[in-house]
């Protein structure tokens, strides 16, 4: 979407066809813009509010978060953030940065992904910040027109807190409080970009909102603010992220997410994201679950340095389910720690967490998770399902759950397995005429079959293949 | 022909095979019968190349490489195919997609002279291989539905075995190795599991190694030799008369 549109101009060089080679084109943007500095002090919050010409309450729940940010300590309790540097990160960043990169400066193996992915030239130039803006207005418009009709508001934070203020104003930290953790309140200061979605009493949403996203994932940068409401009786399917690696200079990503499940409700939520081996992901999710609603994350991370996201549900009234399927593949250098949280306050109320990760040279896997029933919550019933595979003697998985059971009359189930990738199995598949880094994709992809046909069709390939790819040390 | 010379395999620092030999030329059916602890499963893993079973010594000769420093895959890219005693589930590997990657791991399509694909019409479509699979499972009395489930995930004893079966004829190799493919089965599994066996064996010419302790599967297999182990090494071979000598002396005839 276009939330510099009205700050810049741009001069497209198109793309061409020299010699049989396709030639990339890149647009220039003039620097005309707001460059901000590195660091955060009040000047840039400021800033990012002025730009975007943000109402006042805006501007001042910005303020208020930053005191907030300075004030909260950095967790300790899960992944090493020790080497972040909040001094040495642009909170807002322009496209200018990016259109002096050149696709031969990209990364060698963000270039074989997307290329191994069968990617269209558009969309690699794209992710890979070439491009600072995808034609994304023309398939926005149409999606508008479609939806619009069944009232359904589907546009850009920035653009909502333009043209939805009451709406934006009601919800805006309703579930994700500035105060509820470090990097909620450095969101909650700095965001933008990110997505407004509000679904209105029985309509269904019959096809995945997906592919308008995926063009807005990377465009929606490191501080993007997402909040959906699916009114009574609604459906919808919402799809975030791309399996491609998203290629960021900048190495933090802190991204808000507040969803409303109204009565009889049902929300889908699927992320699977693959930020490049620099970033810090930490990401809080959350939603509120009203009587018979039902919201299900699937929520699938690679990539990135750290991944901390915990998708939540708050089951707030009776009746209400939630679901959370969770997917960690952590490699070289990095560690994910993913779970999920399921909190019942109500009678009747049941959730379940399914977690499957998979750890290989050398990388960390750790699944976190809380359930807690609180009382009142009479029969309800929790499920925690977490599968662990570890590829090598290198890896490591950690299971961290937490129970808390106010209510005598709930059940929590809770089932761990660790397997290690078999010899048994690799000389199965090998003495089958497969090499063994194909018989090891098979093994994973299997393993996370059970999460990987929840996904739309051509994330699930995709899946795979990355898989495929990084089983045989393609990708970094 | 598929030479195994004086053989010698460890596993943990133990001597199992002890100098082994064996020559089995294509289109023949070698038995080998021994009682537990002979060596027999040992020498079905060290030809697949196990590597739990290090050769430390002798020659395994398929079409004449040596293909004792050969990885598992590369040995079976050569055409030798090992059904095994427990076959191992892969969950989530879907039996029906699993064949089909082996089918076009052994059915590459032809490269064109330019370097480009071209389709072979002897190669068939997902959509034929569908149908031939879900014929072949038929005839083997395999239930359609397992074709859809993990790979030997929750499969019954017997259930597996065919699915080595099934495997072996999608994979049309050159040499089978069937490490006590009869254990487990009933009468009629066995029947038809040998009948697939030697019509197989048959028309496509392919040499067998059959490895087992009764004579039950034999009689529906009618091996051209059979060999008696112990201890290690082959320390009789014959025909049909072995069969019968085991029946009725069992292992002991051996001293």
């Amino acid at each position: 979407m276009t939330r510099f549109v009205s700050l810049k101009k741009e001069k497209k060089i198109t793309s061409k066809e020299v010699m049989g080679e396709y030639k990339y084109g890149f647009k220039e943007i003039e620097n005309n813009v707001y460059k901000s500095k590195k660091g955060l002090d009040v000047e840039v919050v400021k800033v990012i509010s002025d730009i975007k010409k943000e109402p006042l309450w805006m501007r001042e729940k910005r303020l208020l978060a930053l005191e907030i940010f300075y004030k909260k300590r950095m967790p300790t309790w899960g992944g090493d953030l020790s080497h972040i540097n909040f001094e040495d990160i642009y909170y807002y960043i322009k496209p200018t940065i990016n259109v002096e990169k050149k696709w031969e400066d990209l990364p060698k193996e963000i270039k074989n992904t997307y290329d191994r992915l069968g990617l269209p030239e558009a969309e690699k130039e794209y992710l890979g910040g070439i491009k600072a803006q995808y034609e994304s207005e023309v398939v926005y418009g149409s999606l508008q027109k479609n939806l619009s009709d069944k009232g359904v508001i589907f546009c850009s934070m920035d653009e909502a807190v333009q043209n939805y203020p009451d709406m934006v104003r009601e919800y805006f930290g309703k579930l994700v409080p500035a105060g509820d953790n470090k990097f909620a309140a450095l969101n909650s200061a700095v965001w933008s970009g990110g997505s407004f979605l509000y679904i209105p009493k029985g309509v269904k949403v019959d096809l995945p909102l997906q592919a308008y996203f995926r063009i807005n994932s990377a465009n929606s940068g490191q501080f993007e603010r997402t909040m959906i409401i699916v009114d009574e009786g609604a459906y919808v399917h919402y799809v975030e992220g791309c399996t491609a690696p998203i290629y960021s200079s900048d190495s933090l990503h802190a991204a808000v997410v507040e969803i409303f499940v109204k009565k009889n409700a049902r929300c889908r939520y699927t992320t699977i994201q693959n930020w490049s081996i620099n970033v810090y992901n930490l990401v809080t999710k959350r939603t509120w679950v009203e009587e018979n609603g039902i919201m299900e994350w699937v929520d699938g991370n690679f990539g990135s340095r750290l991944t901390m996201k915990y998708p939540s549900v708050i089951l707030a009234e009776e009746g209400a389910r939630g679901e959370i399927l969770s997917i960690a593949i952590a490699g070289k250098g990095q560690h994910q720690d993913a779970g999920g949280k399921c909190v019942h306050l109500a009678p009747n109320t049941s959730s379940r967490i399914i977690s499957k990760s998979i750890s290989f040279k050398g990388g960390r896997a750790s699944y976190r998770g809380l359930v807690s029933i609180n009382k009142g919550a009479v029969n309800s019933r929790s499920k925690v399902v977490c599968d662990a595979l570890i590829m090598d003697k290198d890896s490591r998985s950690d299971t961290y759950p937490t129970n808390k059971i106010s209510e005598p009359q709930s059940i929590i189930e809770h089932e761990a397995t660790v397997s290690k990738i078999g010899e048994e199995q690799l000389f199965y598949l090998m003495s089958r005429g497969f090499e063994e880094h194909e018989a090891e994709a098979m093994i994973v992809n299997g393993f996370i079959e059970p999460i990987a046909k929840e996904l739309p069709m051509e994330y699930s390939v995709e899946l795979n293949r990355l898989i495929n790819m990084q089983m045989e040390g393609s990708v970094g | 022909m598929l030479i195994i010379k004086n053989l010698y395999v460890s596993t943990q620092e133990k001597e199992i095979l002890s100098g082994v030999n064996l020559e089995v030329k294509s289109g023949e059916i070698h038995a080998v019968m021994g009682p537990n602890g002979s060596g027999k499963s040992t020498l079905a893993f060290s030809l697949s190349g196990h590597p739990k079973y290090q050769i430390t010594k002798g020659e395994i000769n398929l079409d004449e490489n040596n293909i004792c420093e050969e990885t598992p895959d590369e040995r079976a890219r050569k055409g030798l195919f090992l059904a095994n005693q427990y076959p191992v589930a892969i969950p989530g590997l879907t039996v029906q997609s699993f064949l089909w990657q082996v089918y076009k791991k052994r059915n590459p399509p032809k490269a064109a002279h330019l370097g480009g694909q071209v389709k072979n019409d002897s190669i068939m479509s997902l959509i034929e291989f569908r149908k031939w699979i879900e014929a072949q499972a038929k005839a083997l009395s395999l239930k359609p539905e397992l074709l859809k489930r993990g790979l030997n995930d929750g499969f019954s004893g017997g259930e597996k075995k065919k699915i080595e079966i099934l495997q072996m004829l999608v994979f049309n190799p050159k040499y089978i190795i069937l490490d006590e493919i009869d254990s487990g089965l009933d009468i009629d599994a066995i029947k038809k599991i040998a009948q697939t066996i030697a019509k197989v064996a048959k028309d496509r010419n392919i040499g067998v190694i059959i490895i087992t302790h009764y004579s039950r599967i034999l009689k529906f297999l009618k091996p051209d030799k059979v060999h008696i182990m112990s201890t290690g090494k082959i320390i009789k071979s014959g025909g049909w008369e072995m069969v019968e000598k085991v029946e009725s002396q069992g292992y002991s005839f051996e001293n």
